[in-house]
């Protein structure tokens, strides 16, 4: 009997919900939500790729923009079309008529990133805290520089248009979905991630334990601008037009901020503040053009979803600043099995609980049986 | 055989007369340290000339030791003295500014700690380094794994070999843990944890390991009587069961006098003494760096 209900409630969750949503978007391709619950997905890679190295190794980088527009001009320029192409000068002839299947180019888009993170990885990392962060900054400019100025590769500040539009709610949250478990293995159920999150407690011990810092610092900033590079050809595709503009500070203390917000110190955490970054300035929008609420008219408050945004982030940095989750892990399968639950609450607590509703539940049995 | 038995009851049976199976448990390490007192005794570590220099503060000159296999050896000294810098170089978090220092015939001097760590030579801190926010077995984890070969991607694909190195090494930390006396914590997180338990936490950890030599810097600091008097006991119980090297630095003269085979004692940066509990009790320069020049004046 329990066994079913675990079953139905799982059918719900992995079959059902998707299902409905897919055939959603797939009817309502380009619609204003649909687009949203893609950038959503987008969002949470790029929150969550950033948690690895914020909130597990300890480091503090704010370059996530740098990897994305690296990531995004990659897959443009492997999946545009040819007369798309003919646009831009310096292109090699051999590369005119080549173009990629689009999971290959979002793979060459993660690998390129990465390869950028190896490169600036060795000289960057030796800096610590407040310096490391000021470092991928500068990262950021000289990206910016770079597509900006080099016409005969990036197309200069005009940027590139007609991407295809291969982002989709089904592949945004499929290359999200193995991303994150990728993650999440890594992270949470190895040696790997064992010895990340020692080495984040306290460096020195991890050292004289066996950890390599360097390794160990280096391959999580490639990983980190691995899935960012993934997220950023993902926008790309979603958007249809790039160009440097759209990979600079703001773009980048955003994904930092949903990074605080959810909480970096879990995977988990990233996926909340994706969530509550690209719902909640949307369910805001409405009060910058006034609204009625109980039969008042109110004025229009222009810049009112900002400066609500921001006192929430100042209120959560003064009152909980490890972010919404903290350092806890929210675990779907979790929900169904007892023996195995690390998620908010502490696992007693958490049976108590269910003890509680089980007596309740019971009770009432009985008391229908008594009548 | 038949000769030598009424002598190791003798000198066993003043020691453990308590129970009949401590008794012969007991009768069993004698045996096994007799026997290994057969062999050869080779040097574990070998420290020639050793010096560190903080800018202008000489914290540690021209220090050499030699430490034999399996054996217990003391550093003892004032604040000040030196003690843990010396771990520290050992151990790598330091590079020795002069001198050399060799492990099992290799040379370590200012080698990677990771890779110190990995040939053997493990250590505790003074002032605890422990993974406060990871749980009490994941603690020990980060000491068993230190070995293991298995990949990162093993674990993305749950390959069998990584599942099964996993079992086996949680396995493997939950017996240092009950050795240790802390089996019952671990699913709790290793800063909630009472002080005596942090302390052997950290033993246990490095235990997981299968350490070659330990570096104990400090490891009864604030504790009271009972609970260092368990860790002594506990100490010299892993040290014999396990045939290890221990270098332990230690500020009660009781343990130390009761413990140890060899005695290095330490003021202002030097060795000014090394020799048995006989011969460091009795020793003038040992006596006047603790209680002061009068002091060994009267005694002498
Ligand atoms: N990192 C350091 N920088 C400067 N001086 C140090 C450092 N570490 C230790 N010292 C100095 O070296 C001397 C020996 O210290 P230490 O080895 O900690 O002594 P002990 O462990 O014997 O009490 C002390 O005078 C201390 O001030
Ligand atoms: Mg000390």
């Amino acid at each position: 009997m329990k066994y079913r209900e675990n079953a139905a409630v799982r059918f719900v969750c992995f079959v059902l919900l998707p299902l409905l949503i897919l055939i959603y978007s797939a009817i309502n391709r380009g619609h204003y939500y649909s687009d949203l619950i893609c950038l959503f997905g987008i969002h949470l890679i790029l929150a969550t790729s950033l948690n690895l190295v914020n909130g597990f190794s300890g480091m503090f980088s704010m370059g996530h923009a740098a990897f994305m527009a690296v990531g995004a001009y990659t897959s443009a320029l492997l999946t545009i079309s040819e007369t798309q192409k003919a646009r831009i000068s310096g292109l090699p002839e051999w590369f005119q008529k080549f173009t990629l299947p689009f999971p290959l180019a979002l793979l060459c888009a993660g690998l390129v990133a990465a390869l950028l993170a190896l490169l600036i990885g060795f000289p960057v990392l030796r800096l610590k805290s407040h310096y490391l962060s000021v470092a991928t900054l500068g990262l950021i400019v000289i990206v910016r520089a770079f597509l900006d100025n080099e016409d005969q590769f990036t197309n200069g500040a005009r940027g590139i248009t007609g991407l295809p539009s291969y982002s989709t709610i089904f592949s945004v949250f499929l290359t999200g979905l193995i991303l994150l478990y990728i993650m999440y293995r890594l992270i949470r159920c190895s040696s790997y991630g064992r010895g990340l999150i020692a080495m984040r407690d306290d460096d020195v011990a991890a050292q004289t334990l066996g950890v390599r810092i360097v390794t160990k610092k280096i391959s999580i900033f490639c990983l980190s601008a691995f899935a960012a590079g993934i997220g950023g050809a993902l926008w790309g595709h979603l958007q249809t037009v790039i160009s440097g503009q759209f990979f600079y500070f703001t773009d980048s203390f955003e994904i930092v901020e949903m990074s605080i917000i959810g909480g970096m110190y879990s995977l988990s955490g990233g996926i909340v503040g994706a969530l509550v970054m690209t719902f909640l300035p949307e369910i805001l929008a409405p009060l910058e053009t006034g609204i009625m609420i109980g039969g008042f008219q109110l004025p229009e408050l222009y810049g009112a979803s900002n400066l609500i945004m921001a006192v929430f982030l100042i209120l959560l940095i003064i009152f909980r600043r490890q972010g919404i989750l903290g350092d806890s892990e929210i675990i779907v399968e979790s929900i169904f099995s007892k023996s195995t639950y690390t998620g908010i609450f502490k696992a007693e607590t958490y049976r108590k609980l269910v003890d509680i509703t089980k007596a309740k539940l019971t009770g009432k049995k009985k008391e229908k049986t008594a009548k | 055989m038949q000769n030598r038995e009424p002598y190791t009851q003798k000198i066993i049976g003043n020691r453990y007369t308590k129970t009949k199976a401590s008794f012969e448990k007991s009768l069993c390490l004698f045996l096994y340290q007799l026997g290994k007192k057969g062999k050869s005794l080779k040097t574990c570590l070998n420290i020639s000339g050793l010096g560190m220099q903080f800018k202008g503060v000489k914290a540690v000159q021209n220090v050499s030791m030699n430490l034999e296999e399996g054996k217990l050896y003391a550093l003892i000294g004032t604040n000040g003295a030196g003690k843990t810098t010396i771990i520290n170089m050992i151990s790598g978090v330091l590079k020795p500014t002069a001198g050399t220092i060799c492990f099992q015939e290799t040379d370590i001097t200012g080698m990677r700690p990771d890779r110190i760590a990995k040939m053997g030579v493990t250590r505790t801190y003074q002032n605890l380094r422990l993974f406060k926010k990871m749980t009490v077995l994941d603690n020990v984890l980060m000491g068993a794994q230190m070995h293991s070969t298995c990949g990162a991607w093993e674990s993305v694909f749950q390959t069998s070999r990584f599942r099964e190195n996993e079992k086996s090494m949680r396995e493997h930390a939950r017996k240092m843990l009950d050795i240790m006396g802390i089996a019952a914590f671990e699913k709790e997180l290793a800063g909630s944890l009472p002080y005596g338990n942090q302390r052997k936490l950290e033993i246990a950890r490095i235990l997981a390991s299968n350490p070659k030599l330990l570096l104990l810097d400090e490891p009864a600091a604030g504790m009271n009587p009972q609970e260092s008097h368990e860790l002594v006991d506990i100490i010299r119980g892993i040290q014999k069961e396990f045939g290890l090297t221990i270098l332990l630095i230690e500020h009660d003269m009781k343990v130390v006098m009761n413990l140890c085979e060899y005695i290095y004692c330490m003021a202002a940066g030097e060795v000014i003494a090394e020799g048995g509990p006989e011969a460091i009790r009795n020793n003038p320069r040992v006596i006047e760096a603790y209680l002061g020049k009068r002091a060994s004046h009267v005694t002498n």
